[in-house]
């Protein structure tokens, strides 16, 4: 399947490495608005196809592409999203935009192959949706809490302005995709030096009846299955259980189990410690395969 | 005019001592009780701020909103104020509160994130909110640092920038540079929060105040995260004895201190082994009480906690490292012992 890059920057260079060594998804073009751009010319070195012209440059050329990546930001791809749906490109979206259903490979992307537009959600939704959605698999989860703590050399400045996307969008998920009755989202970033790798803690609240030796086996191979396309990404401890019951406005939780997750990068063009964006990136791939895999090419 | 304006955050920083289980009436009679004594800001949130109420940070008792409505009819010539920290809560909480009455917003970032709080200082600014920047854990970077930091949360539109000494561990000197520097350079108004962790708290406000502060939080009794912060009656003992102006009557900010916020925590006050530890290691000091937690439930050392999450550089809402710490400690003790 032929694929297009639309931005240059941290995230679409890292995406660029990573489809370079994919075997059913070419890729045909990175495009950019800045002449001047570093992931331009990296991606000119390595022979792929660049311009400067933004978007209308690919739109032109949109028989030759079936599938683009955008790495851009959300208010950029929501002037896109229709003018790559009117071309009959497929799109996945890397920014926060949400324009189209919210996937995560390990838990739902088969059922949204066939949409124009699948969105990835946030970096923090990557990484802990699963682990609600392996938890939810065994039994009910009336509400679920995430911690994301990134280093802050790797929050670049779309993230920094605008944080409440991050996050009530990666709330969300925890509800629409892992199954959490309710769900709640939390961001920190952390100046220390050398940087810190990612981390996620998940805490998903238990009934009384919850099997605990059931939820430590579910949550134990999907790490294993998000570890098979983000090779950084394991449990720091084996899943806590916490049994005091704690009284909330939205009422009594009998118990928690504690997930600690940590994410190391790849270091494809990112650092190690940006594990971050590379659950983003190493997740458009795989959903990006997924869907070359039912199409067929024109 | 007053030498500085007083912000009491017994019901927001006060709440971490009582892990955010504050009730409507004890709002009620607390925030009449400042406002009667003359305190002229009231600070009432989660101790984590708008949003705050989870597992990380502990949920509340009551919701915050329905906190605020009792402050909102107990006071009378207060102003009031809400804590808000970006990557916790969000700009809806700020229409909410705004709708509620609430006059001042305080946006608290880490000392080196100041760019996180873009969004929700002009969306307070563009709701007709005062509105302050909040700088946490500033012992952590060099005072120069410090000011470009403030300059990005002025620039955005903040009436005032904090110096937040969250972890209690600024000695004189470092809220003399820090509050010097500050005034010197910005046209906006500086503040001072202080922690008593190193039992520098009343000191330290009177430094800032001598460096030119514009703003100062108290707590009645010092109720607060860690060992506390400053007391808002002794401050204004204090400043009187030293001829400082407040605005404040001191006797009646003794009587709510003693009589209504006192039996809540009798101990408060009292800086133990591991209150004075999270100021000589520069921990958050809202760690104190899930530290503690955490020590028990996997029999490890509270203090050992708190020294490890300094070693990392652990920055404020990291709540969660506190139980990935302990677990390894635990992990660690028993591997020694076999």
């Amino acid at each position: 399947m032929r694929c297009a890059i639309v931005g240059s920057g941290n995230i679409g260079t890292d995406l660029m490495f990573k489809l370079l060594r994919s075997d059913s998804l070419q890729l045909g073009a990175v495009v950019g608005i800045d002449p001047g751009s570093e992931g331009l010319r990296r991606a000119s070195d390595l022979g792929v196809a660049t311009t400067a012209d933004g978007v209308d440059w690919l739109l032109d050329r949109a028989a030759e592409f079936d599938l683009v990546y955008e790495a851009t930001s959300a208010h950029v791809h929501r002037e896109n999203a229709p003018r790559y749906e009117e071309a009959g490109l497929k799109a996945v979206d890397l920014t926060p935009a949400k324009v189209g259903p919210a996937v995560v490979p390990s838990v739902n992307q088969l059922q949204h192959l066939d949409a124009p537009n699948v969105n990835l959600i946030t970096c923090g939704g990557q990484a802990t949706t699963p682990i609600v959605a392996a938890v939810a698999a065994v039994t009910p989860v009336p509400y679920a809490e995430i911690v994301s703590t990134v280093a802050s050399r790797s929050a670049g400045p779309g993230t920094r302005q605008n944080i409440d996307e991050f996050t009530i969008t990666t709330g969300s998920s925890l509800v629409d995709v892992g199954g959490a009755g309710r769900g709640k989202a939390i961001i920190v970033l952390n100046p220390a030096e050398p940087p810190i790798l990612m981390r996620n803690t998940v805490f998903c609240a238990l009934t009384k009846e919850a099997d605990r030796q059931q939820i430590e086996e579910s949550i134990g191979s999907m790490v294993e299955e998000v570890s098979s396309y983000v090779p950084g990404y394991r449990l720091k401890n084996p899943p806590i259980f916490d049994e005091t019951p704690v009284d909330t406005p939205h009422g009594r939780y009998e118990g928690r189990v504690i997930s600690l997750l940590e994410v190391e990068g790849a270091g494809d063009f990112l650092p190690a410690y940006a594990g971050n964006l590379d659950i983003m990136t190493a997740a458009a791939v795989r959903v990006g395969e997924a869907i070359a895999s039912v199409e067929v090419p024109a | 005019m007053t030498d500085y304006r007083l912000t009491d955050s017994t019901l927001r920083d006060g709440s971490h001592a009582i892990r955010h289980q504050f009730t409507p009436d004890q709002v009620s009679a607390i925030v009449a009780g400042l406002d009667d004594a003359g305190v002229p800001v009231i600070e009432v949130s989660h101790g984590d701020g708008l949003g705050g109420s989870s597992f990380n940070y502990g949920f509340s008792g009551t919701s915050e909103f329905e906190l605020l409505e009792a402050a909102v009819e107990a006071r009378s010539d207060a102003l009031l104020a809400v804590l808000l920290l970006p990557g916790i809560g969000v700009r809806h909480d700020l229409h909410r509160v705004n709708d509620l009455g609430v006059d001042v917003a305080r946006i608290a970032t880490h000392c080196t994130e100041a760019d996180i709080s873009e969004q929700h200082i002009k969306l307070a600014k563009k709701l007709g909110m005062e509105t302050v920047g909040f700088l946490m854990l500033s012992h952590m970077i060099e005072p120069d640092q410090l000011l470009g930091q403030a300059k990005l949360m002025e620039s955005y539109g903040a009436d005032c920038v904090y110096v937040v000494d969250s972890a209690g561990a600024m000695t004189l000197d470092a809220v003399r540079t820090r509050v010097g520097l500050l005034k010197e350079n910005l046209s906006c108004q500086v503040g001072l929060h202080a922690h008593n962790n190193l039992a520098l708290a009343v000191a330290n406000s009177l430094v800032a105040v001598d460096e030119g502060a514009d703003q100062i939080d108290g707590c009645a009794t010092g109720l607060g995260a860690g060992a506390g912060n400053c007391p808002t009656e002794i401050l204004v003992a204090a400043s009187e004895r030293m001829g400082i102006s407040t605005g404040i009557d001191p006797f009646k900010a003794m009587d709510t201190a003693e009589e209504v916020v006192r039996p809540l925590a009798p101990h408060q006050g009292v800086i133990d082994r591991d209150g004075l530890i999270l100021g000589y290691a520069g921990v958050y000091g809202s760690f104190l009480l899930h530290a503690k937690k955490a020590a028990a439930d996997f029999d490890v050392d509270t203090r050992d906690i708190l020294m490890t999450l300094g070693d990392r550089k652990v920055v404020g809402g990291q709540e969660d490292m506190i139980i990935d710490v302990a677990a390894e400690l635990q992990r660690h003790a028993a591997k020694d012992s076999t």
